[in-house]
């Protein structure tokens, strides 16, 4: 129902998304690399990959918002297909410090060495290399999707169910990447970067491309997901989250499209995290960590569902809030509003900033949308019914 | 054949252990007595000066049989033995400083030229096994135990007489088994003891069957006969086969133990989302607020009641129940009531809560893990065969079959378990039979999250109490309710064992983290077989 809901406004308000994207991806690198260090304009370098940071976010937002808002599959686990992206940018970037590690090996990590390892992984082989490891960042997230989802979809593994196992697997990715003899630096992860692509990550140079590279990323994410969700793919999607049952029995291969989707959100995840790393300079098994995971769908469920521009304005919205809060004097009472935003946007606020927006923008000039409002019915039949249906 | 040998044997060194004390008794009296000059003899040798000299002193007042023996030689051990070459005295500075004459044992003045007699590592050998040799005739059995155990360690041939004289005379039967295996143990690596007091030897150190003993067994000397050597490659082979089930043993123990922690954590899980379908991320934070409840309980009670301390936890687990329910019904009527039907959103909401009920008691009583306090009764261990059973393990196992069992009898006979069931199986004939079914809803609730407290209690005393703690088993819950199937108390107890002992029993071959590892994957695998669990509900209320 939300394409048509969106219909008399979707263009502008795809329009005003883009345009803010592509002028914060060229205005922010620009004050900070044209403008003097007094320049009231001036704008710090660590600001620029702060918010190439919340891009990122933004992102992982856009792809969770993908399957949860268009599909109803709610993955705890995305952050882990997110990390993974980012392990194979660090892989990359390890392999390209070369001899100016610690122990100055020319192609060993530093851990590797520290380790005593004599001789590179089989799965370390063609991280020097970075066409390979950007086909890596897709191919990784997504293959492990595909398998994951393949097995999940076609034993009819639905609701609170897969949420559950997607939690389940990132607990042991997390497990599986703290131990050293995994071969990814363990505990501390993989950290230390020279170069990447032959400029120094640290730049302000770097910094500004890498942060307008993100942005060209969050346009491109939110271009695929848009034409997913409008064609006719899109609105079969749609079907599937309202009433699934009554779509496989109008023979759509229902677990054909979850597949395709929950596929194509991995890869999105997967290059969000590969954007991340570079610009935050570390990843380390605790980006696996669930808590992660479930946070990233809070972002989308505070920006509203099944928007895509909501998910975006959510993880922006909420990163911001945690960083004035979490480096100010109220740091122990972030967790408090947290938490409270999880229980208020579940409560009170189902279709978050964008949907309330939208309702309040509707009643306000009521033609173009009557009518075509959702009631809470339509918008989680699928969900209400289960229950119901079962006492 | 040795064995036909032994028991005579026994029975006759018993009878001739009876007589020797006796005649050994009244042989160091008259000793003693007529000696008296020569054990100062022999103390004054140590004021000789040479190393060899010190050697000989050391021989002669080993086999004195005098009570000032083991102190001379404890000192000489810890450098507390003092000589002077020129009065040929000796004297003793005991550890809290005062100095008694080693001849006499009277008071004495430390002499102004004495020096601390030295050691080299030929005399340290020689003062290791008379130490043991002296402790072995100690009047303390538990002394003469240690000293066995010391021999037997050591094998140390020189031993072997004292050891022999000590069995002979030695009544105590753990003391007597002790002595019993030092000797063999000496036997087995002394080159010119007779073929059968070897094999006999053999018998003896593989009927131990420990560890200590397989490691004594493998590195006997090369010199053994054809006959014994088969047999010490028998007995290692038995003793071998009996650690593997022994250890087999230990894992199954293992699991039971980290079963019941899982049944524990899960089962008030088992109600809230087993029976209500309502998905509660902040169930481990109940189990956290029982440990907490416990943690304050005892304080209370080291501060104003300590006698009471062995009682505190019989009086958390009521409070915590209450705590932890009070806590879960606010919850179920401010939060989940608007929730239901909306599993995704459930789940959130109480994700939510539960990082706030994380900072709260994160604020309350600080970040950092609190003492709680194992009362006497849980404390300790018992050795069963060759494991050992701590006690704390063993209540928290039945702690956690008897919580099962109630819960069950509550379902089963109570007016309200039979409310509960009615409601979960259908809502609106429940309601039109007159059951206000949001007030079971909102009781079903605290039950589960009062079970979840009185979990806290009972892991409280086996982890660390700190506001992570519910954190480290949510997972674990979700996985053994949904892995013994959903609405299935008996699903969840069946789920919590297998998961706790296939994880004990992989981590031998994969290690504790690759162990948990796969048996998550495998739980993923086995929900793609089936997808509702071990124990499915049948029919209509499947397809939710």
């Amino acid at each position: 129902m939300k394409p048509f809901l969106l219909t008399g406004t979707l263009n502008r308000s795809a329009t005003i998304f883009l345009a803010i994207v592509a002028t914060a991806g060229v205005l922010l690198p620009a004050l900070n690399l044209l403008t003097p260090d007094a320049s009231a304009l001036h704008v710090p370098t660590y600001l620029v990959s702060l918010f190439g940071k919340y891009v990122c976010y933004a992102i992982l937002a856009l792809s969770i918002d993908l399957i949860w808002g268009y599909c109803g599959i709610l993955s705890l686990g995305h952050g882990a297909f997110f990390a993974l992206g980012g392990y194979a940018m660090g892989m990359y970037l390890m392999r390209q410090i070369g001899t100016r590690g610690v122990y100055a090996d020319p192609v060993l990590p530093d851990f590797m060495v520290f380790l005593n390892w004599k001789s590179l992984p089989w799965y370390w082989h063609g991280f020097d290399m970075f066409w390979f490891a950007a086909l890596m960042v897709v191919l990784v997230p997504g293959l492990l999707a595909f398998c994951f989802g393949w097995l999940a979809f076609r034993s009819r593994v639905t609701g609170v169910y897969f949420s559950i196992i997607t939690q389940a697997m990132t607990y042991a990715l997390l497990l599986a990447f703290f131990r050293n003899d995994f071969g990814f630096g363990g505990n501390n992860g993989l950290t230390d970067f020279k170069d990447i692509l032959g400029f120094n990550v640290q730049a302000d140079g770097t910094r500004a491309a890498l942060f307008a590279a993100s942005c060209v990323a969050l346009a491109a994410s939110f271009l695929i997901c848009r034409a997913v969700v409008d064609s006719k793919l899109g609105k079969v999607l749609v079907a599937i989250r309202d009433a699934e049952s009554r779509t496989r029995f109008l023979g759509y291969r229902v677990e054909s499209y979850k597949l395709f989707v929950f596929t194509l959100s991995a890869c999105i995840a997967g290059v969000a995290g590969a954007l991340y790393v570079p610009q935050v300079g570390i990843i380390n098994p605790s980006e696996f960590a669930p808590a992660n995971s479930i946070e990233a769908v809070i972002w989308v469920a505070v920006g509203g569902r099944g928007t895509l521009i909501g998910a975006a304005l959510g993880a922006v919205v909420v990163n911001y809030a945690k960083t004035v809060f979490t480096s100010g004097p109220l740091a122990p009472y972030w967790l408090f509003l947290l938490g409270a935003l999880f229980v208020l946007v579940t409560l009170l606020m189902p279709k978050g900033l964008l949907g309330t927006w939208h309702a309040w923008y509707g009643r306000r000039k009521p033609a173009p949308t009557a009518g075509a409002t959702p009631s809470d019915e339509t918008e989680f039949a699928g969900e209400i019914a289960k229950p119901h249906m079962a006492e | 054949m040795i064995p036909r040998l032994a028991v005579p044997l026994r029975v006759l060194s018993r009878a001739l252990s009876l007589l020797a004390a006796i005649g050994l008794a009244a042989m160091i009296a008259t000793a003693t007595a007529a000696r008296a000059g020569s054990f100062a003899d022999a103390v004054a040798l140590f004021a000789a000066g040479s190393f060899s000299d010190s050697a000989d002193a050391v021989s002669q007042i080993e086999t004195s049989g005098n009570p000032l023996a083991l102190p001379i030689v404890n000192a000489l051990h810890d450098g507390r033995l003092y000589a002077d070459e020129a009065s040929k005295t000796v004297v003793i500075k005991q550890p809290d400083g005062k100095v008694i004459n080693a001849a006499t044992g009277a008071p004495a003045a430390m002499p102004a030229d004495a020096g601390v007699v030295r050691l080299n590592n030929k005399l340290r050998r020689r003062i290791a096994a008379a130490l043991g040799s002296l402790t072995l005739l100690a009047a303390d059995p538990e002394t003469r135990i240690q000293a066995a155990r010391a021999v037997y360690k050591s094998h140390d041939a020189a031993a072997l007489p004292l050891v022999e004289a000590a069995l002979r005379k030695e009544t105590n039967a753990a003391a007597k088994n002790a002595l019993g295996d030092a000797r063999a143990a000496i036997l087995l690596f002394k080159p010119d003891a007779a073929e059968a007091d070897k094999l006999d030897a053999i018998a003896t150190i593989g009927a131990r069957g420990d560890q200590e003993a397989l490691a004594l067994l493998s590195s006997i000397p090369g010199n053994l006969s054809p006959a014994a050597a088969k047999s010490a490659q028998s007995a290692m082979q038995a003793i071998k086969s009996r650690l593997a089930l022994w250890s087999m043993v230990q894992d199954a123990w293992y699991g039971l133990s980290l079963g019941s922690v899982l049944l524990l954590a899960a089962i008030g899980l088992a109600i809230t989302f087993g029976v209500m379908g309502v998905i509660n991320m902040a169930h481990g934070e109940m189990v956290m607020i029982g440990a907490y409840t416990t943690f304050v309980v005892q304080d209370i009670i080291r501060a104003r009641y300590p006698a009471m301390f062995d009682y505190s936890l019989l009086i958390a687990l009521p409070l915590a129940f209450l705590v932890a329910g009070l806590i879960g019904i606010l919850i179920e009527r401010s939060v989940i009531r608007f929730l239901y039907g909306r599993p995704l959103e459930t789940l959130l909401a109480t994700w939510g809560l539960s990082l706030i009920l994380q900072q709260a008691v994160r604020t309350a009583f600080g970040p950092n893990n609190r003492e709680v306090g194992n009362p006497s009764w849980m404390s300790g261990a018992f050795d069963l065969g060759h494991i050992s059973i701590t006690y704390n393990r063993l209540w928290i196992l039945c702690f956690a079959l008897a919580t099962f069992a109630v819960l069950l009898a509550v379902l089963r006979f109570t007016r309200f378990g039979l409310e509960m069931r009615a409601v979960t199986q259908n809502r609106r004939m429940a309601a039109a039979m007159g059951i206000a079914t949001s007030r079971v809803d909102a009781l079903t609730f605290g039950l589960g999250s009062g079970i979840a407290g009185i979990a806290g209690v009972a892991l409280s005393q086996i982890d660390n109490v700190s506001p992570n703690l519910g954190q480290s088993y949510i997972i674990d819950s979700f996985m053994v309710v949904v892995f013994g199937g959903v609405g299935n108390l008996w699903g969840t107890l069946v789920g919590a064992f297998s998961l706790g002992i296939a994880n004990k029993f992989l981590e031998p071959f994969a290690g504790a983290v690759l162990g948990k590892i796969a048996i998550l994957v495998l739980i993923i695998l086995f929900i793609q077989k089936r997808p509702r669990g071990l124990f499915a509900l049948k029919g209509r209320a499947v397809e939710a």
